[in-house]
C-alpha cells in the first residue's frame, strides 16, 4: 500500500519524537571530545570526594561517616550545578533514607534534598519534626524560613528568622529578618537597616557578604532604584564567588534597562544552567544575534526533557521562555499559574502579571493582585502592571 | 564550619538552582514478533561515575576513552535492564555503540536486540540502572508496536513494569482495526474507484441508441445491492485467507493486479464486454483486492490473542466506510442519470478518467516507478 494509515498519531508520540530522540552517530575520531567532566580526578575536589567515598565503602553504616559525604555531594550540587550529586547524596543515606524516625542529620539532610526538588511540603514535615526535637536548631530554622519565604508565608517566615536568633549567626538572623519586612511593605526602612548591618560587619564571611548584597540588590531593584542596585551587585560579583542567583539577578537588572550586550557578556559563560541560559537568549534575541535560535531550540530541548521525567522544576524560567521566546501567551500564562501554586517570590508574581496581561486575561492575575494589596507592596513596576491588567475588560 | 557555610549556602541558593535536570536515560524499543529492538541512551556522565570513563585523568572523556571501555559499558548496561516476555526471559544483546547529544550533555548510544520465544502479550521491563547510586536517576521509555506507541518512566519505586502490547481490551481491539478498516477505505483510492466503476451503469439501461436511464429505483437499488454484495464477499474471503496466512501472493503482484482491475472495470463501461452480471466481476476482482486490504493489516500488525476479533473488526470498517460511499453516490447517481451530465460527464469522462489513472497506477506496481505517488 502507497498510503499507510496513520489515523492514530498520539500527541504523547510527538512530543516523545520531537526532541529527546536525536541521531545517533559515530564521532570522526578517537581524539574527539565528547564531555567535559566538572572536574579532573586529580583536582583537590575530586580527591575529597574520592576520599570520602572510599571512608563510606568501608563503613557505611557509620552515619557520621555517610552525613559528612552526603553534605559534600549536597555541596558539590550546589557549586557545580549539576543536580546528579544530589541523588547520590540520597544514596549515601539509603540506610536511615525510610525511616520515619530518622536520626536528626537524615531530616536535616532529607529536608535539603526535598527542597531542592521543590518538594516543599515533604521539606517543612522533615523540618518541623526536626525542630519539635531540636527547638532552635539552626540550619533547620534557616532553611524553613527560606521555604516560607519562597511560599509568600511571611508570618511564620518572620518567626523563623527570629527562631535563628537564638543559636544563629546574628547578622544572618537579622538580615533574615529583614528580608521579611522588605517583602511586607517596609522595603526603604529594611533597606537603610541591612545596608548598615552589613557595614558594621566587615568581619563577616564573603558567602554571607553575598547573600546580604544580592538581597539589597534585588530590594533596590524592586524599589526601582536601579543605580543602588546595580552598585550591590557589582559589589557582590567583586567577591569572587560564582553564583546563579546573583547572576541571574543582575542579568535581569540590565535587561530591564535594555542593556542586552553587557547581559550577553555577563553570562557568556551561563549556558550550562538554565536560569542563566533564558536570560542569555531574552539579551542575544534583543540583539538579534545568529546564536539567539540556537539557545532557544536548546532550552525548549530541555525544558521538553524536564517534563518527560515528570519535572516541573523551573516553570518561572519556562514562563518566561514561552513569553518572551516563543510568543505563546496563553501557554505562558498556563506556566505563570502553576509556578505561582509552587513559588510565589516577587518575579513569580511579575511573570504571572506580565503573562496575563499579554493574554488579555484580567481574571488569571487575581492571586497575585490579591498577594500585592495583602503584604502592601511597593514595587513601582508591579503596580504599574497591576493597574494596566485593571484597564482590561474582565 | 560545614554547617555555618550550609546555613549560609542555604539562604543563598536553597532554591531553583539546577543548572538542568537530573539523570535520566532514554529507552526505545520496537516489537515486531518475536523480535524486539531498539536503543538505549545513557548520559556518559552516569556512566563516568560509576565506571570511571576519564582513564587519562584530563577531565575531559573522549571517543577513545568511551571505545575502549565499550566491553565493560555493555556489561554494566545488560546487567541493569531485563526484558521478559509473560514469564519467558528475551536474552538482551549489544549490537552496536554510537553517541548522542541530549539537552545536558553527550550520551552513549546503545543499540540492543533481543529475542523472545514468542510474539509478546505482556512485556515485561525490569530497569535497574543508576538506581543504587542515583535515586532520582529515572529511565524513560518508549515502546513501538505497529503503530502503537506505549510509554513508561522506571524509578526506584517502579523499577519493574508491564506492557500489554495485545492491547487494551476486546471492545478497543474490535473498535481499533475497525476504525483502521473505514480509514483505510477512505483513502485506498483503488478500491473506491473500482466499486465507482462498477456502479456508475448501476443506474443506466442499455437502450437501442445507447446508454439512457433506468426507469425504475427498485432495479437500480438491487443492481447496486448485488454489485457491493459480490465484491464483499469475495474480499473478505481473501482477506481471512491471507490474514490467516492460508493463501499468499506478493503484494506488488496483488497491488499490480488490483490497478488492472480498476482499469478493466472502467474501460468495461466505454467498451462494454460484460454487459450483465457486473457482479460476477465484482466478485472475481474483489478477491484481488482483498489481498490489498491484507497487506494493511500485516502492516498493522494483528493481535494474537484477539485474531479473529481484530479481523472482523477491520472487515467491518471497510464495510461501513464502503457503505457510506455506496449511500452518497446511489442517490444522486439516480437523480441525475437522465442528465447529459452524468450520461457523458460523470459516466463517459469519468470511466475514462479513473482508467487513465489506474493505468498509471499499473504502470507504477509493475515497473517500481514513481509517477503520481507520494
Amino acid at each position: 500500500m502507497t498510503l499507510r494509515c496513520l489515523w492514530i498519531a498520539p500527541l504523547l508520540w510527538l512530543l516523545l519524537s520531537a526532541g529527546a530522540w536525536g541521531k545517533p552517530f559515530v564521532p570522526p575520531s578517537d581524539g574527539t571530545i565528547l564531555e567535559q567532566l566538572p572536574n579532573r580526578p586529580t583536582d583537590p575536589a575530586a580527591r575529597e570526594t574520592r576520599r570520602l567515598r572510599d571512608l563510606w565503602q568501608k563503613h557505611p553504616e557509620d552515619l557520621t561517616v555517610a552525613v559528612q559525604l552526603a553534605r559534600h555531594y549536597y555541596q558539590q550540587a550546589l557549586g557545580e550545578g549539576d543536580p546528579r550529586p544530589v541523588g547520590y547524596a540520597q544514596a549515601t543515606l539509603a540506610r536511615w533514607w525510610g525511616l520515619p524516625e530518622p536520626p536528626g542529620e537524615v531530616l536535616l539532610l532529607r529536608a535539603f534534598l526535598g527542597q531542592y526538588r521543590h518538594d516543599f511540603g515533604g521539606a517543612l514535615a522533615d523540618l518541623d519534626k526536626l525542630l519539635r526535637r531540636e527547638p532552635d536548631h539552626p540550619e533547620a530554622q534557616s532553611l524553613r524560613a527560606a521555604i516560607h519565604l519562597v511560599q509568600a508565608r511571611y508570618d511564620e517566615a518572620a518567626a523563623d528568622c527570629r527562631g535563628l536568633g537564638v543559636r544563629g549567626a546574628p547578622l544572618m538572623a537579622q538580615a533574615c529578618s529583614l528580608t521579611v519586612a522588605a517583602l511586607t511593605g517596609q522595603a526603604r526602612p529594611s533597606y537603610r537597616a541591612l545596608a548598615g548591618a552589613l557595614a558594621t560587619r566587615p568581619e563577616a564571611s564573603k558567602e554571607q557578604k553575598l547573600w546580604i548584597l544580592t538581597r539589597l540588590g534585588e530590594i533596590a531593584q524592586r524599589l526601582g532604584e536601579e543605580r543602588l542596585a546595580e552598585n550591590h551587585y557589582r559589589q557582590a560579583l567583586a567577591l569572587g564567588i560564582r553564583d546563579v542567583f546573583l547572576l541571574a539577578a543582575y542579568a535581569d537588572l540590565l535587561l530591564d534597562q535594555g542593556r542586552a550586550a553587557e547581559t550577553a557578556s555577563l553570562l557568556k559563560d551561563g549556558r550550562r544552567a538554565d536560569v542563566l541560559l533564558l536570560r542569555l537568549a531574552l539579551a542575544e534575541q534583543a540583539l538579534s544575534r545568529p546564536q539567539a535560535a540556537e539557545s532557544r531550540d536548546a532550552l525548549a530541548a530541555r525544558f521538553h526533557e524536564a517534563r518527560l521525567r515528570g519535572d516541573a522544576l523551573h516553570q518561572q524560567e519556562e514562563a518566561r521562555f514561552t513569553l518572551y521566546l516563543l510568543g505563546q501567551p496563553l501557554a505562558a500564562l498556563r506556566l505563570a499559574e502553576a509556578n505561582w501554586r509552587v513559588q510565589r517570590e516577587p518575579r513569580d508574581a511579575r511573570i504571572l502579571l506580565e503573562a496575563a496581561l499579554a493574554a488579555r486575561q484580567p481574571a488569571a492575575a487575581q492571586p497575585v493582585l490579591d498577594w500585592l494589596s495583602r503584604w502592601g507592596n511597593e514595587e513601582p513596576r508591579l503596580r504599574q502592571l497591576a493597574e494596566q491588567l485593571g484597564k482590561l475588560p474582565r | 564550619m560545614i554547617r555555618l557555610l550550609l546555613a549560609g549556602a542555604c539562604l543563598l541558593a536553597g532554591f531553583a538552582a539546577h543548572a538542568h535536570k537530573p539523570s535520566d536515560s532514554y529507552l526505545a524499543f520496537r516489537v515486531a514478533g518475536g523480535e524486539v529492538t531498539g536503543q538505549w541512551d545513557i548520559a556518559l556522565r552516569d556512566l563516568d561515575f560509576v565506571l570511571g570513563l576519564d582513564t587519562n585523568g584530563d577531565g575531559a572523556i573522549t571517543w577513545g576513552e568511551l571505545r575502549s571501555r565499550h566491553d565493560a559499558v555493555a556489561a554494566y548496561a545488560l546487567s541493569r535492564l531485563s526484558v521478559h516476555s509473560g514469564a519467558a526471559l528475551c536474552p538482551l544483546r549489544v549490537t552496536d555503540h554510537l553517541v548522542d547529544h541530549h539537552s545536558d550533555g553527550t550520551y552513549a548510544v546503545l543499540k540492543l536486540a533481543a529475542r523472545c520465544p514468542d510474539a509478546p502479550q505482556i512485556l515485561s521491563l525490569d530497569y535497574r540502572l543508576l538506581f543504587d547510586v542515583d535515586p532520582q536517576h529515572k529511565g524513560l521509555l518508549r515502546l513501538e508496536r505497529g503503530e502503537r506507541t506505549l510509554t513508561g518512566i522506571f524509578s526506584p519505586e517502579q523499577p519493574r513494569q508491564n506492557f500489554n502490547l495485545a492491547s487494551a481490551g476486546r471492545l478497543a481491539t474490535f473498535l481499533d482495526y475497525g476504525g483502521h478498516g473505514v480509514w483505510h477505505i477512505w483513502i485506498g483510492f483503488d478500491h473506491v474507484l473500482f466499486l465507482l466503476a462498477l456502479l456508475l451503469p448501476a443506474v443506466l439501461m442499455r437502450g437501442p441508441g445507447g446508454w439512457v436511464g433506468a426507469q425504475r429505483f427498485r432495479p437500480a437499488f438491487w443492481e447496486v445491492l448485488k454489485v457491493v454484495t459480490a465484491f464483499t464477499v469475495a474480499h473478505s474471503l481473501t482477506l481471512t485467507l491471507a490474514a490467516l496466512e492460508w493463501v499468499q501472493i506478493p503484494s506488488r503482484l496483488a497491488e499490480s493486479l488490483i490497478a488492472a482491475s480498476v482499469v478493466l472495470a472502467a474501460l468495461n463501461n466505454l467498451f462494454p464486454v460484460f454487459r450483465e452480471g457486473r457482479w460476477v466481476v465484482a466478485f472475481g476482482f474483489g478477491l484481488l483486492h482483498g489481498f490489498g486490504f491484507a497487506s494493511v493489516l500485516s502492516d498493522l500488525g494483528l493481535p494474537k490473542g484477539a485474531l479473529l476479533l481484530a479481523l472482523v473488526g477491520f472487515n467491518l470498517g471497510v464495510e461501513i466506510g464502503q457503505l457510506a460511499i455506496v449511500a452518497a453516490f446511489l442517490p444522486l447517481a439516480y437523480g441525475l442519470r437522465n442528465s447529459g451530465l452524468y450520461k457523458i460527464g460523470v459516466f463517459r469522462l469519468g470511466s475514462l478518467a479513473i482508467a487513465l489513472l489506474a493505468l498509471i497506477w499499473l504502470a507504477e506496481r509493475v515497473f517500481n516507478w514513481k509517477i503520481i505517488s507520494p
